[in-house]
């Protein structure tokens, strides 16, 4: 098993997500969090779960950056936390 | 309060490791999880559906109940982002932006003034103006065909590949969310409008929970695929497998159907005029 | 080396889990921003999906779906050559859930920062109480 890969993801999967909810801008935790579940849907591959990768890719990823971007475009992009 | 929910976090990390070191090894064949209930559907998926992918054929036979009820909650979840955001305001009662493209300049008609028509000669503009870009208005013309045709290919091959029905719904609504930000949001409305939008949730559900009453009516249980055998002039077996085609169709109807609500509604904040 | 390392990212593989979890309890608990909030919900959301997968993983094991081709269906099927199909299909349905229910919650936050102007939670708090 190539497991380096794995590790790497695991590892950028974490600092994704604390940089998700630490980011001074909304905008910015939004796209971070668009690319922690993309960093998801690669470790789903790697474990076989294909059908899960392949909905994370779409969702994920995908349609949910979409809404998070335009909640924040409909509301506020600055935050104090 | 950030130290009192530190210690918070700590004391459930530590909870949570001490319960993992119960658990199997990783990846062990032997693990509780893969013995019981799994390999039944493992063995007997080609025999009972006679589809390859199990994952399909569990979501929507094995399992079907379960499939129609999440996409029930879809479908509730659409119908509430609705009923939270929608507002309907009378036409004359904003200011809005218009491009005269023969002089190209932009007007500004205030409230309550006379709007012109949407004609050769004039435009409606968003009010945070956005450069027009020929590059990617024309681009993503291009490529939203291929995106939907690739969904319908998810949706139709998912028996034997990975997909089906929340993918290729989930790819048709990326396709619409992508047509209505390359051009604008009034673009999309007028190619699939919210009443289309809001049919095509309950049509999916309707498809769903209909395939599994036409099984009852045919004397089988409901979402007993194998009595459609009947109609469709084949075995049982084959049936089984149209059947959760059938399903699929329905789930991928319902889930485009709420992501474009859902869009129009979060973009716009209910209002349907003007988008991201 | 290379066994020790393996060992090492198959327990790792757990304690990501907890911690991503951990991350978004935190989020959810201590942010005082709603969309961060949000944020933190779908962080645990995940976590919990990836708890799922990792119960499925099977050592020696292919993808689930059963190989077949024109002359090939015949051969018997062994349940120790495919992953457990079973938390795909758990975690399918709750990914798509996920965006619903993240749609709602948006929602919910829009119409919030419409009535009070702010997504902060103690400006929001200091709001209600003048009233």
């Amino acid at each position: 098993m190539n497991w380096q890969i794995e590790f790497i993801i695991l590892t950028m999967v974490i600092i994704l997500g604390i940089g998700a909810i630490t980011v001074k801008d909304l905008l910015g935790a939004g796209i971070l969090f668009g690319a922690y579940s993309f960093m998801m849907c690669l470790l789903w591959a790697i474990m076989g779960a294909v059908d899960v990768a392949f909905t994370e890719a779409s969702v994920g990823a995908g349609v949910s950056t979409v809404f998070f971007i335009s909640a924040v475009f409909r509301t506020t992009r600055g935050t104090k936390d | 309060m950030k130290a009192f929910a530190l210690i918070i976090v700590i004391l459930c990390a530590g909870l949570l490791i001490y319960g993992t070191s119960d658990f199997p090894p990783w990846s062990d064949p032997e693990s509780p999880a893969s013995t019981h209930v799994s390999p039944y559907y493992i063995e007997h998926t080609i025999e009972d559906t006679s589809v390859p992918n199990i994952v399909t054929s569990v979501l929507a036979d094995y399992r079907g109940f379960d499939t129609m009820f999440e996409t029930i909650v879809i479908f509730t979840a659409g119908i509430a982002c609705f009923f939270l955001l929608r507002v309907t305001k009378r036409e004359d009662h904003e200011s809005r932006l218009y491009h005269h493209l023969v002089t190209g300049v932009t007007l500004r008609i205030k409230e309550g003034g006379k709007l012109p028509d949407e004609s050769e000669e004039f435009r409606r503009v968003d009010t945070e103006w956005v450069p027009y870009s020929l590059i990617i208005k024309i681009t993503c013309r291009l490529i939203v065909p291929f995106i939907m045709l690739f969904a319908l290919y998810v949706i139709a091959h998912g028996h034997h590949s990975p997909g089906g029905g929340f993918q290729g719904g989930v790819i048709i609504g990326a396709a619409m969310i992508l047509f209505a930000i390359s051009n604008d949001l009034r673009a999309a409305i007028l190619r699939l409008s919210e009443k289309m939008a809001t049919f095509f949730c309950s049509a999916g559900v309707f498809i769903y929970a209909g395939t599994g009453l036409l099984c009852l009516l045919l004397g089988l249980n409901f979402l007993d695929y194998g009595a459609l055998a009947k109609i469709l002039f084949t075995d049982p077996v084959t049936a089984r497998s149209h059947g959760i085609l059938a399903v699929e169709i329905g789930v991928g109807i319902a889930v485009m159907g709420v992501v474009v609500s859902i869009y129009y509604n979060l973009s716009s904040a209910g209002k349907h005029d003007e988008g991201l | 080396m290379g066994d020790l390392a393996k060992e090492f990212v198959t327990t790792y593989n757990y304690w990501v889990y907890i911690i991503l979890m951990m991350i978004g309890l935190y989020a959810v608990m201590v942010k005082n921003n709603l969309v961060k909030k949000i944020i933190g919900m779908n962080i645990v959301q995940t976590a919990i999906i990836l708890f799922f997968i990792s119960i499925g993983a099977k050592r020696g094991a292919t993808i689930p779906i059963i190989a077949h081709g024109h002359n090939g269906g015949e051969h018997a099927v062994h349940a120790a050559d495919y992953i457990n199909p079973l938390p795909h299909v758990l975690m399918l349905t709750a990914i798509v859930v996920a965006v619903a229910t993240l749609g709602v919650a948006l929602s919910l936050a829009i119409k919030i920062y419409q009535e009070y102007g702010t997504l902060e939670e103690d400006d929001i708090r200091t709001q209600t109480r003048e009233e």
